[in-house]
């Protein structure tokens, strides 16, 4: 199967995209982030909207754009204590999510767009991976200064504070780092399933990950062999290779949780 | 042990703190000594924990916090605090990891340092603590959750230590050497410490200054003299 370049692009693609969702994903489950990472994940559709009207001809750049802009926003509004945090984090997520539809349907056009709902990992291009790449090094150079001030802050933003970790550049930091990566593999992975790439390796691993180093470990490891195990059951089987990651990721997760209760925490 | 000089000094100025339009705090003035351990106590609702945040400089307050050192540099001063709680539900990290996280920019996810463990575990003996450093996080007690906390706080050791309401959910036991451990902090380290309680018995027996709060200061002196002002029973009667 890997003989097709377009497979082996995919490959190479999953080799490089899934580990970081995996590394990603640890502190979003840690921080509680997943709301926000779904919202983000939905104004992706705003974003391609968007470019549409300006005539941007590249609508990753328009998403990219748009996708920090509106992740640096919902951060500042949701500590604005206007609501519960998860309230406000829907109403922005529908928001931008009805935006981007509206926008996209105009002149029943939106067929167009329908392939970012569920993603086409197989429509990646040799350029685009070395995008990838780069987004790689940036996440892994920021895990190696930042992390454990986001560990910090996620177990009490106070304490963090105490100790002179800077609160909001951290926060403001991980979060575009989030944007960028959601917004260059969303094509691939798509909108509906984005979030649960984000989430499931991690929460898997959080289940019988017994220090800090597991936890990373396991997550990378979960998320790569959802990817890749993903990748070739979808070849196979004839099937959307977004789902299939996804559902091999959940049934890992479930069997890591049985495991949890039998062992005990 | 540090030299004890009793010159040092943090002088909160007049701090006053609004949400919206509703005062919170008004002019609040205390002068913090090292090597003292005020108490601040007052009912729900009396501004305790935002007096806390104002002086971790996390609200939005007028007035000014300083803190003169002896040779009266005014450098600026290191707060240490220790919060009620910790979010550690189903956390993965180990006590380890958690102080690694607070006190270190070694990438604890990536490396566990001999080096830094053996610091680690060095500053939570001081603490009877250092047997939890491989112990998962959740697994703790409250009483031995609230000593690695203490070790966080005091990895490097502050000028004010700053405690909020530590002592909920631990046993008498606990609470006996919680307060020992601070006073034992306050002696050998020469730190001034301000905390929330609500254990009166206890603030009688450790505390030097006690400060009755009530979205200003009622009133403030020496335990004894505090627990029989009239504004203290008033609002808790006698102790």
């Amino acid at each position: 199967m890997f003989r097709y370049e377009f497979m082996l692009n995919a490959l190479y693609a999953i080799l490089i995209i899934t580990p970081l969702f995996g590394i990603v994903g640890t502190a979003i489950v840690n921080n509680k982030m997943a709301f926000f990472s779904d919202a983000l994940g939905h104004s992706a559709l705003t974003g391609i909207a968007i470019g549409a009207l300006l005539g941007i001809t590249n609508p990753t750049i328009s998403m990219i754009i748009f996708g920090i802009v509106f992740a640096l926003l919902l951060n500042r509004i949701k500590d604005l204590k206007i609501t519960s945090k998860d309230t406000i984090i829907s109403v922005f997520s529908s928001t931008a999510l009805a935006l981007g539809l509206v926008i996209l349907s105009k002149n029943g056009n939106f067929a167009k767009f329908s392939n970012y709902l569920i993603g086409d990992i197989l429509s990646i291009s040799a350029s685009e991976i070395l995008a990838l790449l780069g987004i790689a090094v940036l996440i892994l150079l920021f895990w190696i200064l930042f992390s454990n001030k986001l560990y910090a802050i996620s177990l009490n933003p106070s304490l963090a504070k105490s100790k002179g970790i800077n609160i909001t550049l951290t926060e403001n930091l991980f979060i575009v780092l989030v944007a960028l990566i959601v917004m260059l593999s969303i094509r691939w992975v798509g909108i509906l399933i984005i979030n649960s790439l984000l989430i499931l390796p991690a929460a898997a691993s959080r289940n019988i990950a017994k220090n800090l180093r597991q936890y990373h470990l396991f997550a990378v490891i979960f998320a790569l062999v959802s990817g890749v195990l993903g990748l070739i059951t979808s070849y196979y089987a004839g099937i959307a290779t977004g789902p299939t990651i996804v559902l091999i990721a959940s049934v890992i997760f479930f069997a890591t949780y049985a495991i949890r209760r039998k062992i005990g925490d | 042990m540090t030299e004890k000089c009793g010159y040092c000094c943090t002088k909160i100025r007049n701090i006053n703190v609004s949400f919206g339009k509703k005062q919170v705090l008004e002019n609040i003035n205390i002068h913090i000594h090292c090597g003292k351990l005020n108490v601040i106590i007052g009912e729900n609702g009396a501004g305790k924990s935002t007096l806390l945040k104002a002086i971790l400089g996390e609200i939005k307050h007028t007035g000014t916090i300083l803190f003169k050192d002896r040779e009266a540099s005014g450098d600026k001063i290191k707060i240490g605090y220790v919060p009620q709680r910790l979010d550690i539900e189903n956390s993965p990290a180990t006590v380890y990891d958690v102080v690694c996280s607070y006190t270190s920019n070694l990438p604890t996810f990536l490396v566990k340092s001999k080096r830094k463990y053996e610091q680690i575990k060095e500053h939570l003996k001081e603490f009877g603590a250092s047997e939890l450093i491989d112990q998962k996080i959740n697994s703790l007690s409250g009483g031995q959750l609230q000593r690695v906390m203490l070790a966080i706080a005091t990895l490097p050791y502050p000028d004010l230590l700053i405690l909020d309401e530590p002592i909920s959910g631990i046993d008498r036991n606990g609470r006996e050497q919680f307060y020992k451990t601070i006073s034992e902090l306050k002696e050998n380290h020469d730190l001034a410490i301000i905390l929330v309680s609500h254990d009166f018995d206890y603030v009688k027996k450790y505390a030097d200054k006690v400060i009755l709060l009530d979205k200003t200061i009622l009133v403030k002196g020496k335990p004894e003299e505090v627990f029989a002002s009239k504004e203290f029973i008033e609002r808790f009667g006698e102790v």
